[in-house]
Formats: structure tokens, sequence, C-alpha cells
């Protein structure tokens, strides 16, 4: 299984390096979003709460762009079929693409966390760095499995891009909610607040049991 | 075969119903704190908790047909969420009465299970659309079932969120767990529940014998008419499964 | 949160029970429709089975032989 999860994780990378899609997308988007953000508040600087809502809300919906085109090239070039004649195990299709979405995520934020800073933020996000990424890394975990399961839910459909926010916003409230909470004292001016391991909690919560929940069901999104 | 036991399943129902209705207007006092208008909580908490136990439902069906495969299992799943949607409008509708009357707004964000119950909602409202925009029956009612699994297994997580997320919980005249009830209020509402949940399984059962019987219906039409011109395919496409 | 008296309250009560009704009702409306148009199908049926054989007693005369 790792060596299959590997060669489709290659692919794929291969792929986003040739013509490189999802990601610039996703940065752009996010930056056009804090512009928006800038105009629609009429704020110079924003920090807090409403800090860590614009900053999830923009990641949240980059992260739909992504989900979008996650098995785009999949089904129009034939790669499940491909995919399916091959003797591996079918989760490790589930595994690469959650890995290649939490990529995706992670690089979209470096940029996204830079230009937040640059353009919106008020206080500086290099004190409490190290918390913030673990928020981050945590909730990009649960966006990229239901990412990956809402993805290839929708796939199929007639309606696909009206689908997957349809069901991606509302499965990723939770996530929202502890991400949002946990990033809001540490993006408040004047000295960091403390992390509340109780948003970590529920973050961690949702990555296992949508993680294995995805493990469990995902056979059946593939099979023809 | 579904519509077996449903006439005794009815008349128990009405009378829970109309016992469980005759109960609170009648038989519980008058909440000390917000009087009269808290009548409502026997309809309103009731019909949210038999809904959200209908969506379980729903997911509990859905690994039922992914393991077995039988479309009987994947009918029962849509109609259980079909059905818990139409609760959930009248929780939804019937809480915002509520707020409207006991605090002045018709919506109110410090009520985490309100909240939670909108959430999840929203998601469910999904599942007909995504029905509707697959065409091939098997392959909608597996993705169905999917969907509803993932589903069933956000309504706790989400409600948990949910409630962490709101550290002003609302000072509550009644606890929905039924801890500080007093008895006879507490006996009103368990009947009225349990009279909801009456009410449900039999709209269930209801609906499940005419889904069955218009099936097999439509499947006698189409052996009968069959080599004549007059067949024609059902016009009428729609997002319930087809057996 | 004081009370609200009972004619007040009673607005929203009625509200809140009449909206149940309503759903009760709006339902029992659809299933009406459905079951008319099961009874329509069962009519078409009943026609096309009534028709087959009226043919098939025709069928039957006419290779008679005379």
């Amino acid at each position: 299984m790792r060596s299959a999860v590997g060669a489709l994780l290659r692919k794929d990378l291969l792929l986003q390096r040739r013509t490189p899609e999802a990601v610039p997308a996703m940065v752009l988007f996010s930056i056009g979003t804090f512009v928006l953000f800038h105009f629609a508040l009429d704020e110079r600087e924003v920090t807090g709460n409403l800090a860590s809502g614009i900053l999830w809300v923009t990641l949240l919906f980059a992260a739909v762009l992504g989900i979008n085109r996650l098995f785009v090239s999949e089904r129009e070039e034939g790669g499940f079929d491909g995919f399916l004649l091959a003797p591996v195990d079918r989760t490790s299709m589930l595994v690469a693409k959650a890995i290649l979405l939490f990529l995706f995520l992670s690089v979209v934020e470096v940029f996204v966390l830079a230009a937040f800073t640059i353009l919106l933020l008020g206080p500086s996000p290099w004190g409490p760095l190290p918390e913030l990424i673990l928020v981050l890394a945590l909730a990009n975990a649960g966006i990229a499995v239901i990412g990956t399961l809402v993805a290839a839910l929708a796939i199929q459909t007639r309606a696909r891009d009206l689908i997957v926010p349809l069901i991606a916003l509302p499965l990723s409230v939770p996530l929202v909610i502890a991400a949002a909470r946990a990033c809001a004292p540490l993006l408040t001016e004047g000295g960091a607040g403390a992390l509340e391991a109780r948003w970590l909690a529920i973050l961690g919560l949702y990555d296992l049991v949508f993680g294995l929940l995805a493990y469990a069901i995902f056979d059946f999104l593939l099979e023809e | 075969m579904f519509g077996r036991g449903l006439k005794t399943l009815s008349l128990i129902t009405v009378a829970l119903i109309v016992g469980a209705f005759a109960m609170v207007f009648f038989y519980a006092p008058n909440d000390a704190d917000q009087g009269f208008i808290q009548k409502i909580f026997y309809l309103h908490v009731p019909l949210a908790i038999v809904a959200l136990f209908g969506f379980v439902a729903g997911g509990v069906y859905g690994i039922k047909y992914l393991r077995t495969g039988d479309r009987l299992h994947d009918l029962r799943s849509y109609v259980a969420i079909h059905l818990s949607l139409i609760l959930a409008v009248g929780a939804l509708v019937t809480g915002s009465i509520w707020a409207r009357g006991s605090w002045g707004v018709w919506w109110t964000w410090d009520e985490p299970t309100l909240v939670s119950f909108l959430i999840v909602f929203l998601l469910y409202a999904c599942y007909q659309p995504l029905r509707f925009s697959i065409e091939d029956p098997e392959r909608q009612a597996r993705y169905a079932a999917v969907f509803a699994i993932i589903a069933g297994a956000f309504v706790p997580l989400n409600f948990m969120a949910v409630r962490m997320a709101e550290s002003l919980v609302h000072p509550r005249v009644l606890s929905t767990t039924g801890g500080s009830m007093p008895s006879d209020m507490r006996i009103t509402f368990l009947v009225s529940t349990v009279a909801m949940a009456c009410l449900f399984i039999t709209l269930w059962k209801y609906e499940l014998a005419s889904k069955h019987a218009t099936f097999r219906l439509r499947a006698l039409k189409r052996r009968l008419a069959d080599g004549e011109d007059a067949w024609t395919p059902n016009p009428r496409r729609s997002a319930a499964p087809t057996l | 949160m004081p009370a609200l008296p009972l004619d007040e309250a009673g607005k929203y009560v009625a509200a809140a029970y009449l909206v149940f009704l309503a759903l009760v009702l709006i339902y029992v409306a659809i299933m009406a429709g459905r079951l008319a148009r099961v009874e329509r199908d069962l009519g078409e049926i009943t026609d096309l089975l009534e028709q087959r054989t009226a043919e098939a007693e025709d069928d039957e005369r006419e290779t008679v032989p005379r």
C-alpha cells in the first residue's frame, strides 16, 4: 500500500509541477478575498476574533477550490480506470489524495499567512507561530479528509461544482469553530493569549472520527 | 409487505398524540418562569429529537445497504432522512416562534442546540440534490448511503463543537436532559416524545408502503405494456430511490 | 425574563402548534396526490388487461373453424 500511495502522490505532484493549477489559484483567490474583506469591513487592520474568522473563512473557501479540482484529472483522463485495474488497495487512493490535499493546503497557507500579515493582520504572528502551525496542521488534516471524501462523492455527479461547497461547508463547521476560536487569542494585539486545549481536542477528535470513517467507507466511492 | 401492522400503529399514534397534547394543555403546570409560552417546548424538542434520531437511523440503514446491497435498505434510509428533514423544518420553525415569543427575536445565536440543529439541517438539505444529480440508480444508492453515514457521524460531533463554542449558555428554565424538570412536566415531555417517535415510525412505514406499492405497480404496468407502443419511460425524474 | 401574559403567549403557542398541524396536513395532501397517481396507474393497467382479454377472445372466435 505504501508504494501505491507513493506512486499516486508522485503522479499528482508531477502533474502539479508541470501545470500548476490548484495551488496558485487557491493563493490568488485568498489574496483577492482579503482585499474584499478590507473593503467590505472598511478596516485597515484586524485582530483577535475578527482576524481569526477572516483567515479561516478565506482558507476554507480556498480549500473548496482545491477540493473541486482534486479528482478532475482522474475523471477526465481515465485515471480511475487505470487505478481500479491495478492490483492495489483502493484505500491508497484516499490516503494519497488526502496527503496531497494536506500538502496543497500547507503550501497555500505559507503564502496566505504571509499575505494576511502584510495586508490585514495587526499584531505580528511570529511570536505564536508554533501554536499557529499546530492548529493549522490539525485543521488541515480534517479538511484534507473530508475534502477527499466530498470530492470523491461529488466527482461522479452531474452538478459537481454545486455539490462540493454545499456539502463541504456544513461539514467543516466544527473545524472552523475550533480552529477560529483556537487562533483568536493567538492573533490578539499585545501578547498572544494561551492556546486552549479544548479546541485542539475538538480538532483532534474530528480528524480521528472522519479519518476512520473515510478509511472504512472510501472503497464504496470507487467501485465501478 | 410494508403495510403490515400499519393500522394498529396509526391508531396508537393518534391516541398518543391526542393524549400528549391533552397532557400538555391540561395536566402539565405552567412554567414558573416562562409561563404559558413554555408549552411550545413539548412540541419543539420532541420534533428536534426525533428528527435527529431519524437522521442517524438513515445512516444506520446506509451502513446496512453498503453491507448487503439490498435496495430496500436504501429505500428505508431515504425515507428516514426525507421525513426527518420535514420534522426538522417543523423544529426550526417552532423554535423560531418560541424565540420570538420569549426573547423577542426570531433567531438567537446563543442557543447552541438551535444553531447546531440549523447546521445539521443545512447538511442534510444537500441529500436530495446529491441523489438527484446521480443518474445511475445503483451508484445513486451507494453514494447516498455514504453521504448518510458521513452525515450521521457528523451529527454528534457538531453538537459537541457548537455547545463548547457557546461559553455563555442561555439561562435555561428547562434542561433538555430533564434533570431539573418537575415530575409532571417530565412525564408530559416523555409522552410527547414517544408520541412524536410513533408518528415518525408510522409515517415512515406509510411512506415505505406507498413507495413500494408504486414501484410494483409500475413494474406490472411495464410488464403488461411490454411489446406495445404505449410504453413510455417514467417521465418524471425524482430523487427517490427506485427498486 | 418576565413571563408573557396568557393572551400574548397564547398567540405564539397556537402558531407553533398550527405549524405542526400544517406540516402533517401538507404531508397528507402530498400522499393524497400520490394515491391519485397510483389509482390512475391501476386504472390504466386494468384497461390494458381488459383490452387484452377482449383481443384474446376475438382471436379465439376467429380461429374457430366454421
